[in-house]
């Protein structure tokens, strides 16, 4: 174990890299650019024996993994919004062909109009695909997401594609100290991929093929099977790294100073950390206010939302993306997931940092008085001026 | 007896699901035979997807992978790396695409496996035009066929603009070898195979593949109409091998190119005006490439 200092991307190429890799597919987009430069440096000098397939576009790196993985391989690619957003249709594939692809994704706002900064949309927009989905606080918890997320998507119960997420700048080119454990404590916790022997030369086989309605229900069900043993699968795995590496970062949801909160607010990513903050500076002041940092948006941890919602009486989700014609994603979910529990608590969604917004502690602040006042339900837009409207449905 | 020069192993089985006359079918059995049986196939939404029967059968005796119809020549640049990184020995990476998958739609990806130096094969089978939807024009369909998105009637005449020069575009990235094959002429279709099985690098198929009810002529006529096809130089065979062009077969004065039109109803409503524009153009042509023969 070193201590080094470095940034979310670097996080992301010393994990693949940890991982010993056997194909990295890369393909440039700000501000993901600079994780598949490092593993191209990694690469070149002979450090991390992996082929390095320089494709012409995101959607053939995607198929590039794919590929490799149906043959056996242990694959990783990188990406940020358009990217992500042109990998739509691959993504559906890596998840139909049970590839355990693990991949980085800097989330950034999608265009129009361009802008470069931390949102979640482009992520939120591939969350039907069949794919695993965490997001990072911090370029420790990149790292160690990354390592956890092949275990876990190699799993025999599991082998379905991950995605590992980190905000825009405020990880991508952030640097901050990191713990990168040695490669012999990673190999012990990672072992090489088993083989999948359907791709074999010399035998026939055919991987992906097509069906009628008689079998392709069977092929969604396992899919819808295989993301539902995915909380038990991470459990183990989590404690398992927890027990070698020391380091943990809170399960599914990570909740801080809940037990005998009003009020928690939902966050997701860098957030989180202003937030905690923000509950720290309330809780001094007497106020009971916790937190609840969503880091696995799929499979939807909804069990612990239940539970979340037996404690407190107003929880308030705030999301870096909106679905258009309804309300952010996470809000959705979280509703959803109470909706079946017998804890019915006052919910209510803000919309926050979207295109690189700064999510201040003054807007977290802002964001807890109006949950702790006579805040009304419905999806409030944080941040805007006094005049520019509601958006409400129904 | 000449001695047959075709490997006997049959990589194709019966019980496929193609069209009765289906010259992609055929051309997916030699190319088999040339390459043997450690091949990984990756194939996009075609008419091979359907082909190939669906799951839980296969009608090929080699691995096969599907993928989408525009990315093959990044699934077969993904395989090789895995067979590489992995060190999976002597097995032969091909991509068999058709023509709408490789000229339209999948030629970015092609073009980027043929940039970096992807050492697989990459075979198109131009049936020209989207056969498995149902007959509709493609980058690869010829100037004045019909399709139905290129019909016959009052203001129009089938295709308004010429076929795409996928080889030219190939040959463009200097792959190590590439050839034009067909079904029609079994040995010069395998020998090439053969030979680029057992080159390194990039290499490239353009496979002639008339298809019975997209081109409208009867199925039993598909081998004849190939034949045709290359003795009237609409497909002339030729390999391309570090820049050298070989034409493969000369029969000496080409036949005219009414013989080949007029057996396909696609061109039925060509009139004499017509056929010679394209005779005359179909003449410019083999001229050319008669001429790059002899200067590479």
């Amino acid at each position: 174990m070193t201590l080094q200092v470095m940034s979310g991307n670097s996080a992301q190429s010393y994990a693949a890299a940890l991982a010993r890799v056997h194909v990295i597919a890369a393909y440039p987009i700000t501000p993901q650019t600079t994780i598949v430069e490092k593993l191209a440096d990694f690469a070149a000098s002979g450090q991390l024996p992996a082929q390095f397939v320089k494709v012409e576009s995101e959607h053939s790196a995607l198929q590039v993994c794919v590929s490799a993985s149906s043959l056996g391989a242990r694959t990783y690619t990188a990406t940020s919004s358009q990217g992500l957003l042109l990998m739509h249709e691959l993504l559906h594939w890596a998840a139909g062909l049970r590839t355990p692809i693990v991949m980085g994704v800097v989330n950034r706002a999608v265009a129009p109009p361009w802008n470069l900064g931390a949102d979640h949309t482009d992520t939120m927009s591939q969350r039907d695909t069949g794919w695993v989905q965490f997001y990072a606080e911090s370029n420790q918890e990149v790292l160690d997401t990354v390592l956890q997320a092949y275990r876990l998507a190699e799993d025999p119960a599991v082998r379905l594609p991950v995605m590992v997420t980190e905000d825009a700048f405020y990880l991508s080119h952030t640097v901050e100290p990191v713990e990168v454990p040695a490669q012999t404590e990673v190999d012990a916790f990672l072992p090489a991929r088993e083989a999948r022997a359907v791709l074999v030369p010399g035998r026939a086989a055919r991987l992906g093929s097509f069906t009628g309605p008689d079998h392709y229900v069977e092929f969604r069900h396992e899919v819808a099977q295989a993301m539902a043993r995915v909380p038990e699968v991470f459990r183990g795995v989590e404690e398992d790294y927890r027990s070698r590496m020391h380091r943990y970062h809170g399960g599914a949801v990570a909740t801080y100073r809940v037990d005998d909160a009003d009020a928690v607010l939902v966050t997701m990513g860098t957030m989180s950390t202003t937030a905690r903050s923000v509950v720290d500076e309330l809780r001094a002041e007497g106020r009971k206010v916790g937190l609840a940092k969503l880091r696995l948006f799929r499979p939807f941890p909804a069990a612990e939302f239940r539970e979340l919602a037996g404690l407190v009486d107003r929880i308030g989700v705030v999301d870096r993306s909106f679905t258009f014609g309804a309300e952010g994603p996470a809000a959705t979910e979280v509703a959803a997931a109470i909706y079946s529990g017998p804890h019915h608590p006052f919910l209510t969604n803000y919309m926050v940092g979207l295109g690189g917004r700064e999510v201040t502690p003054q807007l977290v602040r802002a964001i807890f008085d109006r949950l702790l006042g006579a805040e009304g339900p419905g999806t409030r837009w944080m941040d805007l001026p006094q005049d520019a409207g509601e958006v409400t449905h129904g | 007896m000449a001695k047959l020069t075709i490997p006997a192993q049959e990589l194709l089985r019966s019980g496929h699901s193609a069209c009765p006359g289906c010259a992609p079918a055929l051309a997916m059995r030699l190319m088999l035979k040339g390459l043997g049986p450690r091949t990984i196939v990756s194939i996009p939404a075609c008419c091979w997807t359907v082909i190939d029967t669906p799951y839980p059968t296969t009608a090929l005796g080699v691995a096969m992978l599907d993928n989408p119809i525009e990315s093959t020549g990044a699934s077969i640049s993904g395989l090789r790396a895995a067979a590489d990184a992995l060190g999976i020995p002597d097995v032969t990476i091909l991509g068999f695409a058709g023509d709408g998958g490789t000229a339209d739609i999948g030629l970015q990806a092609l073009s980027g496996m043929l940039e970096r130096r992807t050492n697989a094969i990459y075979a198109m089978y131009d049936n020209e035009a989207y056969m498995n939807t149902g007959v509709q024009r493609s980058g690869a369909t010829p100037l004045g066929a019909w399709t139905t998105t290129t019909p016959v009637g009052e203001g129009s005449h089938g295709k308004a603009e010429p076929k795409k020069d996928v080889m030219g575009i190939v040959l463009a990235h200097h792959p190590v070898y590439a050839a034009t094959v067909n079904p029609s002429f079994p040995e010069d279709f395998v020998k090439k195979v053969e030979k680029a099985r057992d080159l390194s690098g990039p290499r490239f198929f353009h496979i002639f593949a008339p298809c019975p009810p997209g081109w409208r002529y009867p199925s039993d006529q598909s081998i004849e109409i190939g034949k045709r096809a290359t003795d009237c130089g609409v497909f002339p065979l030729y390999e391309v091998m570090d820049g050298h062009y070989h034409i493969t077969r000369k029969g000496g004065a080409l036949k005219p190119v009414r013989e080949y039109f007029q057996a396909q109803g696609r061109f039925s409503h060509l009139g004499d005006a017509d056929l010679d524009r394209v005779q005359a153009q179909v003449t410019a042509d083999w001229n050319r490439l008669v001429r790059l023969e002899s200067e590479t």
